[in-house]
């Protein structure tokens, strides 16, 4: 039985923001079905009483002095950007709010 | 001597040399320069043509700048996935493509004041992600001891210049095996530094708590070398650990006799049995130098892949989700505005009335390959809701029992040997088309970044095709000085490391 | 039909810590858009996120004034979504290991004593500012703020009026301003608030579907969003409709609640815990450091100048709800320990000319010993009330201590009225010549003589009273 079908795929590539549709979606979905098949082993695994790791280093309390560093120039940052009017990064509209 | 080319020569060989002899440097330059010229076409090691104005002046530059550095005037290849200020930084993605990093990793920071010369990027699977090099955007690398394999992965491009005398030596980036296995396709050194070791700042992410800077060199003294100038800790990482850095190179030299090798019991579905011998071979040479071995039991290493997958998937779907298009980089044509974008792809129509939306999706779309989508979409699945315990958690938890195996492990030897491949180098194509058995084959390497371990692969053996074969050695949290030292004894008991690509 | 209101606040307070959460960006408002980012803030390939230390401890030392418990153990987690304000397109937040929770705050409203509950506080990280171009095709991104400590402070639904709602809020920015760890702004936006309300018939323990109104710019707003939309979801429910769980804006100019628009998808933040921080134990010795530091809040300091200096309910409030106010009543008192007469005039005069100039306390210099000074004036009579009125806006407007605007003369007043009226008549008699010319019509007689008046007054007369009294006098002559 399929762990994932390729509707479910899809949702998962809209909060992704991939579009998929057609043979890559129906491909796709095949091989992330096999992937998560294949993933179901773990649940023979008895973790009822094992704390998660998310840090294999047990660091604790990695702070830094609230002392300022230089920050790059405006022109540094819109530079990079695919598209701008200084000073700011151009986007598509944002209709939301 | 004076016939065997500097190129060929190793990072301590060359590092003397230039100490008595700047100018060494200078030619070993123009050695790099034409081997490149005349090798890469072929190899696709590095990613971008050098430039030779601007690289013969950095030697000049470096060799004044850093008379007393540890890589005063050696030529080091970076994979493309470390950031280097104001070069191109695009971990063999388009969506990347024309970003040019304001700032330098701290590894690159390194480097420079050692006296390094930055090369041009190393080739990768695009974002780290793969075994092979083959799913890099800009085409695959191949394997110096036989152009119709891959040289492995994801450090692909790093290995493969290392081990053509492309470059003296690498860095590489290693999150489930991706120094180890590229450097045990092509038969040199790969190491992977204990979670911490070495400063992630500048390494751009994958698997934030796997991912682990190291070096890819021909011998273990250069590994030494290249491991003590990129290790300790690091300010700008949360993550990055406080413990001292032993000297590595002044080390090497001490006895491995009555060093406990453990010897686990390994998955042996897909070991290629060349591999399997060389490997008892090894172990053999081990006992000579006065090694004991014993069993020690890694309960849980069969389910370190599925592990792996959920873990590394889920990060990097987060860590890859800054890949948009508003800030830097590429952004689709035609998709929304912005159409100054750097990339080619010709967007559809707008299918959606929100032209940002529209922009995200097709950026992402175009800019993605398909090893990058499915590892995003299998770990926005994981972590998506309803699914969280049962994949994310369940991974965290059985995690804890993979690096609790070590822990006994470590108890009762002093280093594991095994496998750092299943087999050796495959054939490209061979398993692009079969992602899971891609997954399957880092099988022995991806435990030590769960655990977060140091672990190291030497050349060890070449199968009867004449293809080079890996070891792993793995130790206990920063005993980087201890892997190094057994890594040492045993090439110096061997000739590996000296057998060269017939290129 | 009468509906009970169900309201929680979602608060978001801006750390003023010199630099940002996670790098050492500087905080300043009101700098040129995109001056204030590094490749951190920015979220550039590669970088690393570092805690700063100062928003770690003031995230501790507003979770503790607000009766919180903080955490053994607190780690930050991802909350992802893509919008282009996000750089990372995950904010650095705190999910279900946050810095504090089970906390509350109590208000009074009217005579009535009411406890909200504080659900958590949580630290995060802001995001960056959005420009939109009306009618253009385009936004703009501004990412100064990306990465500016906040502190998330979630009420539980326990707030039944737009009245508490305001009380809460009123209270809660006191208890902020004590502790002087942000602006709290709200129109630079260093404080900010969010509400959730919902409609329940009475006797009815379920919780109606919950509407969140955002954009809410003052508190004001708050109570007037939350009166509109009670009244909106009354009149739906009673048209027999159901309330549908949503997101509204409050349009402060039509002073209505509209629909935002509609998200193409459900939210699904996919949570997970952060790994490139790592977790922060908070010892329990570090807490009690930090309980012992924070000052007296609020509460306690109107109960304190209830009992020890007699105050009304009204001033104590009044007084105390500001730090800078009730500082300068306690200083005040050093000079002149007569607290009703300083409650008075900080309750009246100052506060008025705060309000009508629109300014803080903090704007003016004005020092607690020159308002004990004032009322001394006042006390030995050198001061008439209506004098000490403009002394005091004098005091505010220049910066001077009342005694040294008296000494230099102008405003001394002599008092004896008696004296006055010698002074008066001393001048007429002697200057016969002018009064005849003053009842000519020479206006300017009038002010020789009142020249000659203050004179024989060494300076010490009013003027305006000397000029009325001399008048009296002209005009009573035959």
């Amino acid at each position: 039985m399929a762990v994932v079908t390729p509707e479910v795929v899809k949702q998962v590539a809209m909060l992704a923001r991939l579009r998929l549709e057609g043979k890559a979606l129906t491909q796709l979905a095949a091989q992330l079905d096999e992937i998560l098949q294949y993933v179901q082993q773990l649940q023979a695994v008895d973790t009822q009483r094992v704390e998660p790791t998310s840090h294999v280093l047990p660091l604790t309390n990695v702070l830094r002095k609230d002392e300022p560093t230089p920050s790059l120039s405006q022109d540094a940052v819109v530079a990079l950007a695919p598209a701008a009017q200084p000073p700011f990064v151009k986007v598509p509209k944002v209709i939301e709010v | 001597m004076a016939s065997r080319a500097l190129a060929c020569q190793t990072l301590h060989e060359l590092r003397d040399l230039i100490q008595q002899d700047p100018t060494a440097a200078e030619h070993l330059l123009e050695e790099l320069l034409d081997r490149i010229a005349q090798l890469n076409g072929r190899l696709h090691a590095y990613l971008a043509e050098p430039d030779r104005k601007r690289l013969r002046q950095q030697v000049r530059e470096q060799l004044k700048a850093c008379p007393n550095g540890k890589l005063r005037g050696i030529p080091i290849t970076v994979k493309d996935n470390i950031c280097i200020q104001g070069e191109e930084t695009t971990c063999a993605s388009r969506i990347l493509q024309g970003f040019r990093s304001p700032y330098d990793a701290t590894v690159i920071e390194r480097l420079r004041r050692e006296g390094a010369v930055l090369m041009p990027r190393a080739n990768m699977d695009e974002f780290a992600f793969g075994s092979s090099t083959e799913n890099s955007a800009f085409g695959p690398t191949r394997n110096p001891w036989a152009t119709d394999r891959v040289p492995g992965g994801s450090s692909g491009g790093s290995a493969a210049a290392v081990a053509a005398d492309l470059a003296i030596g690498a860095l590489g980036s290693d999150t489930g095996g991706s120094i180890r296995q590229p450097a045990s396709f092509c038969g040199i050194v790969g190491m992977k530094p204990t979670y911490g070791r070495v400063s992630r700042y500048g390494l751009v992410a994958f698997a934030s708590s796997l991912d682990q800077i190291g070096p890819l060199t021909k011998d273990v003294t250069d590994a030494a070398i290249l491991l003590s100038v990129i290790a300790g800790h690091d300010a700008r990482d949360s993550t990055s650990a406080p413990v001292e850095v032993p000297d590595y190179v002044s080390q090497l030299n001490t006895s491995v006799k009555g060093l406990r090798i453990g010897l686990p019991k390994l998955p042996e579905e897909g070991l290629d049995h060349e591999v399997n011998d060389s490997l008892a071979e090894a172990v053999k040479a081990f006992e000579r130098l006065g090694c004991q071995t014993t069993s020690v039991e890694l309960r849980q290493i069969d389910k370190a892949i599925a592990t792996y997958y959920i873990i590394a998937t889920a990060e990097a779907s987060s860590n890859l989700a800054r890949y948009d298009g508003v800030q830097y980089g590429y952004r689709a044509v035609g998709s929304g505005l912005g159409v100054e974008g750097s990339g080619q792809a010709q967007s559809p129509e707008p299918r959606t009335q929100n032209a940002l939306l529209d922009m995200y999706l097709t950026t992402r779309t175009s800019g993605f390959g398909d090893e990058p989508k499915r590892r995003i979409l299998l770990g926005t699945y994981v972590l998506s809701h309803g699914y969280y315990d049962a994949y994310y958690l369940k991974g965290m938890k059985v995690r804890t029992l993979i690096k609790q195996d070590f822990d006994e492990a470590f108890k009762r030897c002093d280093l594991v040997v095994m496998p750092t491949a299943p087999s050796p180098a495959f054939r490209l194509g061979e398993k692009i088309d079969d992602p899971l058995q891609m997954y399957l084959s880092d099988i022995y390497t991806i435990s030590a970044n769960l655990a977060g371990v140091p672990a190291v692969s030497i050349p060890c053996g070449l199968s009867k095709a004449g293809l080079p074969i890996g070891m792993q050695l793995l130790t206990a949290p920063f005993r980087e000085d201890l892997l190094l030292r057994a890594a040492y004894a045993y090439e110096q008991a061997t000739d590996w490391h000296r057998r060269q690509p017939g290129l | 039909m009468n509906y009970e209101s169900v309201i929680g606040l979602e608060v978001h307070l801006q750390l003023s810590t010199k630099t940002k959460l996670f790098c050492g960006c500087l905080t300043k408002f009101g700098a040129p858009p995109n001056s204030q980012t590094c490749p951190v803030c920015l979220g550039l390939p590669g970088v690393l996120p570092v805690l700063n230390e100062q928003a770690f401890a003031w995230g501790i030392k507003v979770a503790l004034a607000l009766n919180c418990q903080i955490a053994n153990v607190m780690k930050f987690d991802r909350k992802q979504y893509f919008y282009p304000d996000l750089p990372k397109n995950f904010q650095i937040s705190q999910y279900d290991q946050p810095l504090s929770q089970h906390g509350h705050l109590d208000i009074t409203v009217g005579e009535q004593a009411k406890r909200i509950g504080i659900t958590r506080v949580h630290m995060e990280e802001d995001a960056g500012k959005l420009l939109h171009d009306t009618g253009g095709a385009s936004s703009f991104v501004d990412f100064n703020r990306t990465g500016v400590p906040l502190l998330e402070i979630v009420s539980e639904p326990d707030i039944r009026s737009s009245d508490e709602a305001y009380h809460y809020l009123t209270e809660l920015k006191a208890i902020l301003q004590y502790l002087d760890v942000s602006t709290c702004n709200m129109e630079e936006g260093s404080l900010r608030c969010d509400t959730n309300v919902s409609l329940r018939s009475p006797g009815v323990a379920a919780f109606g579907a919950k509407v969140e109104v955002k954009n809410l710019n003052s508190f004001r707003a708050v109570k007037l969003a939350l009166e509109y939309e009670t009244k909106r979801q009354a009149a739906q429910l009673d048209r027999g409709d159901r309330i549908v769980q949503e997101t509204r804006l409050w349009n402060a100019k039509k002073a209505i609640t509209g629909p935002m628009r509609s998200k193409e998808e459900a939210a699904d933040y996919r949570y997970f815990p952060e790994p490139d921080l790592v977790p922060f134990v908070i010892e329990p010795s570090v807490i009690e450091r930090v309980r012992a530091g924070l000052p007296e809040l609020p509460a306690q300091r109107r109960v304190r100048f209830q009992q020890r200096h007699q105050l009304s309910a009204y001033d104590a409030q009044g007084i105390a709800q500001d730090r800078a106010l009730a500082d300068l009543f306690e200083q005040a008192l050093e000079t002149y320990p007569k607290p009703k007469p300083v409650a008075n005039w900080i309750m009246g005069d100052l506060s008025a000319y705060l309000n009508a100039h629109a300014v803080t306390l903090a704007d003016v210099k004005l020092r607690p010993e020159w308002l004990g000074h004032l009322l001394q004036l006042i006390e030995e009579g050198t001061l008439s009330g209506k004098m000490a009125k403009d002394v005091l806006q004098q005091v505010l407007e220049r910066g001077v201590d009342p005694v040294e605007l008296v000494n230099q003369g102008s405003l001394r007043q002599v008092v004896d009225a008696d004296a006055l009226e010698r002074i008066a008549e001393d001048v007429v008699q002697a200057f016969p010549k002018s009064v005849e010319d003053y009842g000519k019509g020479k206006t300017n007689a009038l002010m020789y003589l009142v020249g000659q008046a203050m004179k024989r007054s060494q300076g010490k007369a009013n003027p305006e009273q000397m000029t009325e009294m001399l008048k009296r006098k002209l005009v009573s002559r035959p």
